[in-house]
């Protein structure tokens, strides 16, 4: 029986936990169901991808009302693939999250913090599985608002500011979306994603369907932080609380990645939209430019949480250049890109976590000499960084080579050498760090330093590792990835 | 304070309230039947306690609802919600399946809805009364707003 209702569980869990969470009302117990319902949640997840690779796409109807005037849950292997990442970065940052939050939230406030948490984990879950548009708004809405409050948790009062500028903008975003799903509900009478993709075509050409596509492309640029639409993004990341920043850059932009290519790819299938729009040129070209400008600015920050977040930005650019290229090793580029970033960015994050619950902040000039006395951590931020410059034998190098072959493939040979050269701007804005961190002395007043508690090193070095063995063995990701591209490139059966 | 000096709208206040709550409970209540439901309902009963608060004062009204009152409100109402999805699933149907919830399918969705209502119904006034709380409580000095901690 719980085979079937996994779906159910999949988002019911993390639903269920956060009112117990706000009930206990203690930051201790809180956080003990937080880790319990992660790692629940990771097991159900791998539970989906499997039956996914196994047996097909699964459906299952909430309520048992039928499709498409129920509301249906539709796994394939796009969003198993995604359920996972999500799920896996949560199960991570859980266990970290005690010692960083102790040191980062006032500990009146623990227990909405994993309140928060819990509901940001059952929005993202929400928006993966669902194969219903509006269902999806729902989801999008949970995850973000619940997201404004973890940023807003912080200690720093600046943090508000962020959350209040994110706050307006995700809301114009989710109510373009919403615009956008009004419209075509206009046009189709439907909001079940396979039953759009069948209803679509037929109306494709009028201007009602034209403005949703505007709507949506808008509403969905902003919600995944797509240049030049990523103004709330570095403040947001730069002051939350470094748990919040670690599991957010992981998952949240990644799924909104992911409805973008739900939306256009799978609900837009029939409707051969890139075709009679020069859409896809468009994405290439905002994807370089985001590639270039994320980079750019980086390498011009004075704290390192900040210059990461604006790298995100330029990553995001990666992914879009990937999926613009609609082919399925360019889909499957950018998918591979989406796993490989949510890896080493969390461990970046959470690397510059252990920094700040040392010295108090991740600014660039606090942290001379912190690589001697805090070997464990920095080993692992050079590491990651190494992986987001594009190093062989790290996650990095594997989608820079898929996303370099992809565009050859194509035989857009200037992509593939504005890819490489953007790669090594990346390279200015880790040295940077490195050279701080191991070259420069440690201040002679400055107070020693030590690596981070366990509980906080070994998630760091989890997603390290990972970010180093899926760079040894990348051929597994690769192929969920590239049936995860065929899938959406041929749509559901 | 000042209330004091306004016979008229205390008395007529005390005389609304009790209707304005019943009110709220028959469009909870008859939901399934006509229009109505909980979120409609929830936001009808909270304009009660917000009433009382403007014209008792905010301290009175908070005594009447405490903070930690509305933040189990506000988690019973989503438990209540997610506890009757997980319901139908422990029943052997789909998550938030209502017909197996009673012998007869009907009765069962008639069931089913009429929780799921009341849920959204005690979120939806504990939000809205947290929200006018919040709100009402920020011109008070640091440190002493009672709501501070609380959601």
């Amino acid at each position: 029986m719980i085979a079937t209702q996994l779906p159910a569980i999949q988002v019911a869990l993390p639903l269920l936990a956060a009112p117990l969470v706000l009930i206990l009302r203690n930051g201790a117990l809180a956080w003990s169901v937080a880790v319990a319902v992660s790692w629940l949640s990771f097991a159900v997840a791998l539970a989906l991808l499997l039956r996914v690779l196994d047996g097909g796409t699964i459906v299952y109807l909430l309520g048992d009302w039928a499709a498409p005037w129920g509301i249906e849950y539709r796994i394939d292997e796009v969003n198993a693939f995604v359920l996972v990442i999500v799920t896996s970065v949560a199960a991570v940052v859980a266990p970290y999250a005690r010692r960083s939050v102790e040191a980062e939230v006032s500990s009146d406030r623990h227990y909405l913090f994993y309140t928060g948490f819990l509901l940001c984990l059952c929005g993202l879950l929400g928006i993966a599985i669902t194969g219903d548009v509006f269902n999806l708004f729902v989801f999008l809405e949970i995850s973000s608002l619940s997201s404004y409050l973890l940023i807003g948790l912080s200690r720093d009062r600046r943090a508000l500011t962020a959350a209040f500028r994110y706050l307006i903008l995700g809301t114009v975003g989710a109510t373009f979306y919403v615009i956008g799903i009004g419209l075509m509900y206009m046009m189709t009478g439907s909001l079940n994603m396979a039953d759009l993709a069948t209803r679509l075509p037929a109306v494709a050409d009028t201007t009602t369907i034209h403005a949703a596509l505007a709507f949506l492309t808008i509403g969905l640029a902003l919600k995944a932080a797509i240049f030049p639409l990523h103004l709330w993004l570095p403040n947001a990341y730069a002051h939350a609380p470094s748990v919040v920043t670690a599991f957010l850059a992981a998952t949240a932009t990644k799924v909104s990645i992911y409805v973008f290519l739900r939306i256009f790819l799978t609900v837009f299938s029939g409707a051969s939209i890139f075709e009679s729009f020069p859409l896809a040129d468009l994405l290439i070209v905002v994807a370089v430019l985001g590639m270039f400008t994320g980079s750019l600015v980086a390498i011009y920050q004075s704290d390192v949480k900040r210059a990461l977040a604006f790298s995100s930005v330029a990553q995001i650019g990666y992914m879009i250049l990937g999926i613009s290229l609609l082919s399925t090793a360019g889909v499957a580029a950018g998918i591979v890109h989406l796993f490989n970033h949510a890896l080493m960015k969390c461990a970046l994050f959470l690397a510059l976590g252990a920094v700040a619950l040392r010295i108090g902040s991740a600014r660039l000039d606090q942290m001379a000499g912190i690589g001697r006395e805090m070997p464990w951590t920095m080993a692992a931020f050079t590491v990651a960084g190494l992986s987001l410059i594009g190093v062989p034998a790290t996650v990095g190098f594997v989608s820079k080579w898929a996303l370099v072959m992809a565009t050859l493939e194509k035989d857009h040979v200037l992509l593939a050498v504005l890819i490489l050269l953007s790669s090594l701007l990346a390279v200015i804005y880790v040295w940077r760090v490195v050279e701080v961190a191991y070259f420069r002395d440690r201040p002679d007043d400055a107070a020693t330093l030590s690596d981070p508690p366990t509980s906080m090193l070994v998630p760091l070095w989890i997603m390290t590792g990972a970010a180093v063995y899926f760079g040894l063995d990348g051929t597994r990701v690769l192929d969920v990835a590239t049936a995860a591209a065929t899938r959406l490139l041929e749509g559901w059966p | 304070m000042m209330m004091r000096q306004k016979p008229i709208l205390r008395v007529s206040a005390k005389l609304l309230i009790p209707f304005i709550l019943l009110f709220a409970l028959y469009v909870q209540f008859h939901g399934d039947y006509g229009p109505g439901g909980g979120f409609q309902a929830g936001v009808i009963f909270a304009a009660a306690f917000i009433l009382y608060a403007l014209v008792f004062g905010i301290d009175s009204a908070r005594d009447v609802l405490p903070g930690g009152a509305r933040r189990i409100c506000l988690a019973l109402g989503v438990l209540l919600y997610a506890g009757v999805g997980v319901d139908g699933m422990l029943l052997g149907g789909n998550f938030l399946n209502y017909s197996i919830l009673a012998q007869d399918p009907h009765e069962g969705q008639h069931l089913g809805i009429l929780l799921i209502e009341l849920g959204v119904g005690l979120t939806v006034f504990a939000a809205m009364t947290t929200i006018f709380f919040a709100f009402a409580s920020q011109d008070m000095p640091a440190g002493t707003d009672p709501d501070q901690e609380t959601p």
